[in-house]
């Protein structure tokens, strides 16, 4: 939050903005610019109606097995039915969609794509934005759970609970964001760091009796220490090969868990796990209890509020760290490393330690963030830390744009608060029968708007780059010179 | 090469690199083959040659981005220990041997960013590689990286906000201004560098090898693409770092305008191989040299070998 908070003065010159250098490079290439006469109304109307029949074609020709028919198992033998009507809508469907297609874009001599580009507000309002948006959000957060207590008392403890899983990925977002964002190095098996944490803690408690404010800088402590172990003999790999490698080693410690029964409970999980202390003093009804010491009436939700509160300081603490380490050295090499490997080599810079350290810190804030999720959660098992866990933390560092500390937030609010706001929506019950499950469109509704945004603002919500120190005035960067990392 | 005159040339009497039989062969292609040459402390020594002959080759192996082959590359710091050091060093195991400010390194051995922090030698490369995405100003912070992890204490120090570390990286900033006020680019230290001209972006990758503080600055091709007064200023830039910082330079370069200009000594490499090594003068009216570089037509290959043959009869 702060990133975007903390900045000196204003930027008069918006540096480097993308559609500005798009279209002058466009101007460039060695095609003239030439505007394309726009045809008759007729004829481009014929041309998208002929398009669209060609599609619907297409479409019937491929879907008549899919869609059109269908086996069930009768009495004796399959038993196959048609479903015409399916087949029919599907076909009508994909014909309306390419004719408007064709017609507002692909054909329009103004396209309405080159009108939703141009909505993208420029680096400029973004900064003003942000300076503005990251101190707002602060107090909102920190102001959250008695708000929601005072206005929606009933649901309280659920908005509470929600709240609470959105910060736990804010968090994992900003932990991968050091490794992806700042370091550049693509890794698609973080969630394994979450899981190590959490088991760390879980272990610890189950085999120590420890606590969870002992547990904590242990689980983090591990899960570094994994990260140093994965880091070693990966890191020499680049790109897509180290995206593989750790997708592997996500893969292989939720095995591991699974299968290691007498350890770590296999596919059972483990049960139990103690939950957060306040200075020593539990959440229960009885004298002892938080509620009988401040000399309030018992109610659950304490307990949640707290815990909304340890994850919001744990989050607070990742940005904190990130935030203070972009300016540092270390972070400024990690940047470096992005930008270009060989160049830091040659400037003295040992790249596989630089590495290394990017993912032992990234991999302990994933520790910590899965030993809360163990606390809160009281129970955890394999099930928890499957690869979509992984794909989804990383559509939340890629969507809010790589290296921004408030996209991070935006696309956590969106992504997680999105899919609980699926679940609420009753009326669309009313429309499409009693049956119908919005959940179950969650990836789909997920994979349109990953589109959307790679299509809109294809580096992030918020992609420009902050500078880490400046000699006059910050300006910001635009995203279009900033290297993704990995050689490209 | 020198035979005659009264003392013998600085690239022999007080060299800061030696290379000593430097093969480098890719699998069958033998790119280097046994190449031996110093450079000169305080010398700017070009090495020069025609399109793949090796040159850029030389400079990873120096440099430490490839492994050579076979061969013995030393750089000296100081007065070096003297010969009896090398060759102790050479049989043991290690990579680096110092007394003082004194210090002989073999190359040879180092990983790249040992070569460019310990034994003191930075690098441009061919293609610009600057930090596009970073301003000037954290190009030149980035160069002065290990000094500054030292001074955070390796990041704690930095952490907790401590006063060592924010002198040290006041300075670094300062000796970045410092060589921005030398290339004119001070008044863009806060933009991106990918924002930078051509020219710019070659001057600034310059300083930004000068900021790691090293003792010889190996520059491959630093006049590609430059315009004839940017080149002139790169001929000043370059007399500035050898007289003001006492930074010896090894430069590759195909513009022999600048070659010539401000070389202190060639050496002209041709299918991997030394063809000739001197003063700028000597190199010049070398046949050798001519034949490389120009070719020579198909019915006088017999008689200028018959002149080469002669020619090295004499010397």
């Amino acid at each position: 939050m702060a990133d975007e908070a903390v900045g000196s003065v204003a930027s008069t010159k918006a540096l480097g903005e993308q559609r500005d250098v798009e279209a002058w490079r466009a101007a460039a290439a060695g095609e003239p610019p030439v505007h394309a006469v726009p045809k008759q109304g007729g004829g481009i109307l014929m041309e998208s109606l002929k398009d669209a029949a060609l599609v619907a074609l297409i479409t019937t020709a491929l879907g008549f097995f899919f869609l059109g028919l269908r086996t069930e198992l009768g009495v004796g033998a399959l038993e196959m039915t048609a479903r015409w009507r399916f087949l029919i809508i599907a076909v009508a469907i994909v014909f309306a969609g390419r004719l408007l297609l064709n017609l507002l874009i692909f054909r329009s001599p103004h396209p309405i794509s080159l009108g939703i580009g141009r909505l993208a507000p420029s680096i400029q309002t973004l900064d003003t934005l942000g300076r503005i948006a990251g101190p707002v959000l602060l107090l909102f957060a920190l102001a959250l759970p008695f708000l929601v207590l005072e206005f929606t008392p009933a649901r309280g403890r659920q908005f509470i609970d929600l709240a609470i899983l959105i910060l736990t990925y804010i968090m994992l977002g900003w932990g991968l964001n050091i490794v992806v964002g700042l370091a550049g190095l693509l890794d698609l098996g973080y969630v394994a760091f979450y899981a190590v944490g959490a088991y760390s803690f879980a272990l610890l408690a189950q085999y120590t009796g420890f606590g969870f404010w002992v547990c904590l800088p242990l689980a983090g402590m591990l899960a570094a220490f994994w990260g140093i172990i994965l880091g070693f003999p990966v890191l020499r790999l680049r790109g897509d090969y180290l995206a593989i490698v750790t997708l592997a080693f996500g893969e292989m410690v939720r095995i591991i868990l699974i299968n290691w029964q007498e350890f770590t409970g296999g596919p059972n999980g483990i049960s139990g796990i103690p939950k957060p202390s306040l200075f020593g003093l539990e959440f229960t009804r009885d004298e002892g209890g938080v509620a009988a010491f401040f000399g309030l009436e018992y109610a659950s939700v304490h307990r949640f509020i707290w815990l909304y509160y340890i994850i919001l300081a744990l989050a607070l603490l990742t940005n904190f760290v990130t935030h203070r380490l972009r300016r540092l050295p270390i972070g400024r090499a990690w940047e470096a490393l992005r930008e270009d490997e060989i160049a830091c080599r040659s400037l003295g810079i040992n790249t596989r330690n630089t590495k290394l350290t990017a993912f032992a810190i990234g991999a302990m804030f994933g520790g910590f963030a899965g030993s809360f999720f163990a606390t809160r959660q009281g129970f955890i098992s394999p099930e928890s830390f499957t690869f979509i866990e992984s794909a989804i933390i990383l559509a939340i560092v890629v969507l809010g744009g790589l290296g921004s500390q408030i996209g991070v937030v935006c696309a956590a609010i969106v992504m997680i608060g999105g899919i609980e706001v699926l679940r609420n929506l009753d009326f669309l019950k009313d429309i499409f029968g009693p049956t119908f499950e919005p959940t179950h469109y969650r990836m789909l509704i997920f994979g349109l708007a990953m589109v959307v945004i790679m299509v809109w603002k294809p580096r992030g919500l918020i992609s420009s780059r902050v500078p880490s120190i400046a000699l006059r005035e910050k300006k910001r960067i635009g995203a279009d010179l900033v290297a993704q990392g990995e050689g490209r | 090469m020198a035979a005659g005159s009264p003392s013998p040339p600085r690239w022999e009497s007080s060299p800061i690199l030696k290379v000593e039989h430097l093969t480098m062969r890719f699998g069958g292609l033998v790119a280097v083959g046994d190449l031996s040459f110093s450079a000169g402390r305080g010398d700017i020594t070009a090495l020069i040659g025609p399109n793949g002959a090796g040159k850029t080759t030389v400079f990873n192996c120096v440099t430490g981005f490839y492994k050579p082959t076979e061969g013995r590359i030393i750089m000296l710091h100081g007065s070096g220990l003297g010969p009896d050091a090398v060759r102790k060093l050479t049989g043991s195991g290690h990579h680096w041997t110092a007394e003082g400010a004194d210090a002989v390194f073999l190359l040879e051995r180092m990983p790249d960013h040992e070569i460019a922090w310990r034994a003191k030698i930075a690098r441009t490369f061919q293609n610009i590689r600057l930090f596009g995405g970073m301003t000037v100003l954290e190009n030149l912070l980035v160069a002065q990286h290990n000094e500054l992890m030292i001074a955070s204490s390796y990041t704690v120090g930095g952490i907790l906000m401590l006063p060592s570390y924010h002198r040290a990286r006041d300075a670094a900033v300062e000796r970045a201004v410092y060589w921005l006020e030398r290339i004119d680019l001070a008044d863009r230290a806060d933009d991106p560098a990918a924002d930078l001209p051509y020219g710019a972006q070659r001057r600034l990758e310059i300083t930004r090898a000068m900021c790691t503080n090293p003792q010889l600055l190996c520059l491959d091709e630093p006049a590609a693409g430059l315009n004839a007064r940017e080149s002139a200023e790169l001929n000043e830039l370059l007399r500035f770092i050898r007289d003001e910082h006492g930074v010896s330079v090894l430069l590759i370069e195909h513009d022999m305008g600048v070659v010539m200009e401000i070389s202190d000594h060639i050496v002209v490499l041709d299918y991997g191989v030394k063809i000739s090594d001197g003063a700028a003068a000597h190199v010049r009216n070398d046949p050798k040299v001519i034949a490389a570089y120009l070719g020579v037509e198909d019915e006088e290959v017999g008689e200028v070998e018959k002149r080469l043959e002669t020619l090295e009869g004499a010397e």
